[in-house]
């Protein structure tokens, strides 16, 4: 008999693991896949190592910081700062036609670039950002205001309305076209006010990281135990029965495979869709990205930035593409451009990675069989890096090896319907269900990004499994 | 355990929470909240660890009484004066 069970080992998981853990609770993680991570994993392909999922890590402050998503995470699993040899970006921009807005983790860069580019606009934006509430002064008024609305009250330039838009959807709306002014604000902090990071090994530092500790503590994982279901007896789950047979016993499940998707494991007959409410299906938006591997830093061709977020005309739409993909705005991330102590290499001649993420249809890339799916990867691997050569110098004969995923890889790697990465629209900011004992933790239950899955483990954790 | 034993507890507990911070110059009589920003979630830890530690069980109506290193001696006195020190 377990005290808790969670599913998935993604960073939400795992973080949650170690909190019960580190109270002495008997825990163990249940993850389908043969690997860690979920959404933000990593891998080895033909002798090289690929992060999946981790641009950067958003929330960064400085070491010593006390306030803060990050400070409040490194207290809670015990960490401190340096565990996770954050590297500082370089800078970041936002570029659309005719403006290109400059940011790094001094909000100052991003006030400056704000004034040089849209000059009438520099007293609204002080009092734009004096709005901003703080992570502790969010009501859940907050919540259901129209961002767009709020935003638009105080900017009256609709371009730089949109260009602040751009990164902060691209980096964790699971809403199409608009965000709740609440989550905006949250956005708004960890990438411009706080700002992003990265460890020179990747999001593998951090997996390893979270699972030395949860082991370290006592705290059990299994991988490749998929559930099945979760065996529901007079409202409360009596057993989980993983996909080969075997059944678990827990005091509580803490469940990190998504609000439908866990409905869906529930043997209950538990609707998993409330009937005409988009509200409470599962997301819908996904991505591809190609992964290029380059001969050469970008730097050496003059090309320094850490992230671009790009959109080649003046709306920035925020939806399901009706095409494979939607090519007329995306994300490139230049993994060497942080501030580290030596430069990316990795032995074999790859010296630079360029990695373009865009909106992408999760029902095409389904649809096609084996054959054509390889195909239409090709093509449109071809399609995605000519839309972004647009905004760098052209990497693309530095090309010495590839990768790319579709959404049909995300639903592969973390089981959430759609390949949605943002998970559904509406959260379940408490993270109860219509069982006593079953919680949601993770992308549907509160805040994305690594940081904020991290947050989001450790917050139902504290509330749901630790104060018996 | 005496009063200074019950304090030297506590600093190790903080020093646990948070490994970055510079105890040596905490100031008894100021809120933890206040030096150290402490939120609701690490008042949680100093509990469940005095409970994981002591075997300590402080309500939570009683949390507010962990606001200062005073008041949190305080508290803990009559509960713990017969706590042998781990």
């Amino acid at each position: 008999m377990y005290d808790t069970l969670i599913i998935g080992a993604g960073m939400s998981g795992l973080a949650a693991g170690i909190r019960l853990a580190m109270y002495d609770q008997k825990v163990c993680v249940l993850e389908k896949h043969t690997t860690i991570g979920g959404l933000n994993s990593f891998y080895r392909l033909r002798r090289r190592d690929y992060d999946v999922g981790l641009h950067a890590l958003t929330n960064i402050t400085p070491k010593g910081t006390r306030k803060g998503p990050l400070a409040r995470l490194l207290r809670q699993l015990r960490f401190s700062w340096d565990d996770f040899q954050i590297s500082p970006q370089i800078g970041s921009q936002v570029v659309f036609p005719g403006h290109r807005l400059a940011f790094d983790n001094d909000p100052e860069r991003l006030a400056e670039s704000v004034a040089r580019e849209f000059p009438q606009q520099a007293d609204n934006w002080r009092k734009f950002i004096a709005s901003i509430a703080d992570y502790d002064d969010l009501t859940d008024e907050h919540q259901q205001l129209s961002a767009r609305e709020v935003v638009a009250s105080y900017l009256t330039e609709p371009v730089l309305v949109e260009m602040l838009f751009c990164p902060l959807m691209f980096y964790g709306s699971a809403r199409e076209h608009d965000m709740d002014w609440g989550q905006f604000c949250i956005m708004f902090r960890s990438i411009f006010l706080e700002g992003l990071g990265r460890p020179q090994a990747g999001v593998r530092l951090i997996l390893k990281n979270l699972v030395k500790k949860f082991r370290g503590l006592g705290g059990e994982l299994k991988l490749r135990a998929g559930v099945d279901r979760l065996h529901v007896e007079n409202g409360r789950v009596a057993g989980v029965v993983l996909e080969n047979g075997e059944v678990l016993e827990a005091k509580r499940v803490l469940s990190s495979a998504g609000w439908v998707e866990t409905m869906r494991l529930c043997d209950d007959g538990q609707p998993v869709e409330v009937a005409g409410s988009p509200q409470r299906s599962a997301g819908r938006l996904s991505f591809c990205e190609t992964i290029s591997t380059l001969d050469i830093d970008p730097k050496a061709m003059g090309y320094d930035r850490t992230i671009t977020f790009f959109n080649d005309h003046d709306k920035f739409d925020w939806t399901v593409p009706t095409s494979p993909c939607d090519l007329r705005s995306g994300v490139i991330c230049s993994p060497n451009n942080f501030d580290y102590t030596t430069a990316l290499d990795d032995g074999r001649g790859g010296r630079g990675t360029m990695r373009v993420t865009v909106l992408a249809n999760y029902d095409y890339w389904n649809g096609l069989d084996e054959p054509t799916y390889e195909l239409e990867k090709l093509r449109w691997f071809d399609r995605i890096n000519e839309s972004a050569t647009r905004f760098t110098p052209e990497f693309r004969g530095r090309i010495i090896d590839t990768d790319m995923f579709t959404p049909t890889t995300i639903v592969r790697f973390t089981g959430h319907d759609n390949g949605a990465v943002y998970g559904a629209p509406d959260k379940q900011l408490d993270g109860t269900t219509h069982l006593e004992n079953l919680f949601v933790c993770g992308t549907d239950q509160g805040f994305v990004g690594i940081v904020g899955s991290i947050v989001s483990g450790i917050g139902m954790a504290n509330l749901h499994c630790l104060k018996e | 355990m005496t009063r200074d034993d019950i304090r030297d507890e506590i600093l190790d507990i903080l020093g646990d929470i948070a490994p970055d911070e510079d105890l040596s110059d905490l100031k008894d009589d100021q809120s933890f909240r206040e030096q150290m920003e402490l939120d609701s979630m690490d008042f949680l830890d100093i509990v469940m660890e005095l409970r994981k530690r002591y075997r300590v069980q402080i309500p939570e109506d009683d949390y507010v009484e962990l606001a200062s290193m005073n008041s949190t001696v305080n508290y803990l006195e009559p509960l713990m004066k017969d706590t042998v020190k781990a």
